[in-house]
């Protein structure tokens, strides 16, 4: 089967920032796919040149197996893009713009899909409301909306749920992993890590312009993060042999064990067992992708570093 | 959002009804004709703005100039002042409109970033140049057209020529518009398209032969109208009403065509490279 998205040897220099370094990334239909970084990655740069808004400098991107540059009219047909920049035509309310879209795209007579779009993404009442009088989260939908007038088989989706809030973002996210059930290709950027971890089958870290971590997300947070066991003692202290496994205390007299694999647990219980001491309180800590994230970029906080997205390139 | 209350029916359908079917994505109709409606209907919208007010100035001009100065100039033989002033007026209407269309569109998608709406779709960069340039003339046809209906309560004026007329307005719009398109991509900040208007259209409408013959001009300033591009459609149009001009038809229409060809390949390249549209 052809890739959704296959890129090669991908470079792009701003200046003196050389914002794609090499990039390669292969990407399969019907994946569901995370492309995480700091600020100033490349992510944007990325999705950019995927989108035909940015031309790499040498390299090669196909989407569906078209190549953006050579045959752009299928390549862009096979993709629906939601730009991170909340922008939007204020001349405009929310049916025309989405019927301007599907326009541009060759496509007349979309009124069904339109209503259903429409209908799914809850704006079937601001139908007829002016852009510029919908509040952020509800031109945060047209924006996906209009992503989709075409039916691509591939959507990128840049930041979506950036400054919109909680509520807004669940619903987004149900919208989104529905079109990834029906068959379409998802590749998203985002800085709220959990959300990657739960979504995406596949993550794809970036750092200064380079593929930095591509794999599965269980298996980047079985390599590079570990699940832990944080536990308080009715009295006494830690045996020797488990103080080996130690990686942090509290005044309260927690300490957080690092666990192997979940068979080490049972090791440490006996270990406890064996110097007679007994467990007060017990909880077991699972692998974070922020941790992962940290580690592979190097980054002090993951979540601060992502946080301020915009500009990136 | 509605996704979980749906049942049965898919959201979308890459592998249900509708594959992606390059075939079909070859052959998929074009983008432009939505893209020439949008840009149509963003100034019809608005009609108040870009159409009533620029004719209203127009009329305004052919008020004041006209009813002072009517009786005393003759710039052609047998043509009353304000006659002479309305096919100038309604030219002068259409350049400004035209540019002022392209180049306001443009650097207003550009800066609220909407701009990316017609990037991201699969329309090619002659589509682009056409669909802007169009509207851009549509405007200025409508205004132009406005102008002279509205004169000719006043005014009596004649037609010797109608498809000078046509033709002039046509190619001369299409210069502007070509032009406005070109400045709407450079053009960074919308003070920099107002400084254009300003300081290059505005004086080279003013003086190009709106409101006199250049014949009526010293020799020197004669001479250099020959250099002002306006000047050629400007009088190219009249001689169209009136069968006369400065210049010969075919001479100014010579020179305005190839000013569309130049503009329009200078625009092409532009689009084609992404110079400043796609980074």
């Amino acid at each position: 089967m052809t890739a959704a998205i296959r890129i090669a040897q991908l470079h792009k220099r701003y200046g003196a920032v050389q914002a794609l370094d090499g990039v390669d990334l292969e990407i399969q239909q019907g994946e569901f796919f995370g492309l995480l970084g700091p600020n100033g990655a490349g992510k944007t740069t990325l999705i950019s040149v995927l989108a035909g808004l940015a031309r790499a400098d040498s390299g090669s991107a196909q989407i569906m197996g078209y190549d953006v540059v050579r045959d752009y009219r299928q390549a862009r047909r096979a993709v629906g893009v939601v730009p991170q920049e909340l922008v939007f035509d204020p001349f405009f309310n929310v049916r025309e713009m989405l019927v301007f879209q599907s326009g541009y795209f060759g496509i007349r007579d979309n009124g069904d899909w339109i209503d259903e779009l429409l209908h799914h993404l809850d704006l079937t009442a601001k139908a007829d409301t002016n852009m510029r009088r919908l509040s952020g989260g509800m031109k945060r939908r047209v924006l996906v909306a209009q992503a989709l007038v075409h039916k691509p088989p591939v959507i990128v989706l840049d930041e979506p749920t950036a400054g919109v809030d909680v509520e807004l973002r669940h619903a987004l996210w149900r919208f989104v992993r529905r079109l990834n059930t029906d068959g379409h290709t998802i590749v998203l950027t985002t800085h709220y890590l959990e959300e990657a971890e739960g979504l995406c089958g596949r993550i794809a870290m970036l750092k200064q312009g380079r593929v930095v971590a591509l794999d599965t997300t269980q298996n980047l947070l079985a390599r590079f993060s570990g699940s832990y066991v944080r536990l308080k003692l009715v009295a006494g202290d830690l045996p020797p042999g488990l103080r080996t496994r130690e990686t942090a205390a509290d005044s309260e007299g927690r300490h957080t064990l690092q666990l192997h694999d979940y068979a080490d647990l049972e090791r440490v219980m006996q270990e406890l067992r064996n110097s007679g001491l007994k467990v007060q309180e017990m909880e077991l800590l699972q692998p974070d992708l922020e941790e992962v994230f940290m580690k592979l970029t190097g980054s002090q906080s993951a979540q601060h570093a992502a946080a301020g997205v915009h500009d990136e390139r | 959002m509605n996704a979980e209350r749906v049942s049965g029916r898919p959201l979308a359908t890459p592998g249900q009804e509708a594959p992606f079917d390059p075939t079909r994505a070859v052959s998929a109709p074009s983008g432009f004709p939505m893209l020439l409606y949008k840009e149509w209907l963003r100034f019809w919208k608005v009609s108040v703005q870009t159409v009533l007010a620029p004719v209203l100035t127009a009329l305004m001009y052919l008020l004041v100039f006209g009813y002072t100065l009517q009786g005393r100039l003759e710039p052609l033989p047998g043509i009353g002042y304000t006659s002479f002033l309305v096919p100038g007026l309604a030219m002068m209407s259409v350049l400004q409109n035209s540019f002022a269309n392209s180049s306001s569109s443009l650097m207003q998608s550009k800066m609220q970033g909407s701009i990316v709406f017609v990037l991201l779709p699969p329309i090619s960069h002659r589509e682009f140049l056409a669909a802007y340039v169009l509207a851009a003339m549509a405007r200025g046809f409508v205004v132009g057209l406005a102008v002279v209906i509205a004169a000719v309560w006043f005014v009596h004026l004649e037609v010797r020529h109608p498809l000078w007329v046509l033709a002039f307005g046509l190619l001369g719009s299409a210069v502007m518009a070509t032009l406005g398109v070109i400045a709407g991509i450079l053009s960074e900040k919308i003070d920099q398209i107002s400084a254009i208007q300003n300081f290059v259209i505005l004086p080279l409408t003013f003086l190009s032969g709106v409101f006199y013959s250049v014949h009526s001009l010293p020799a020197t300033w004669q001479f250099a109208t020959h250099f002002n591009p306006m000047f050629y459609m400007i009088d190219g149009f009249r001689y169209g009403f009136f069968g006369v001009s400065d210049v010969g038809p075919w001479i100014s229409a010579g020179f305005v065509a190839v000013s569309v060809a130049a503009l329009s390949l200078g625009a092409l390249w532009m689009l084609a490279s992404g110079y400043k549209l796609r980074h």
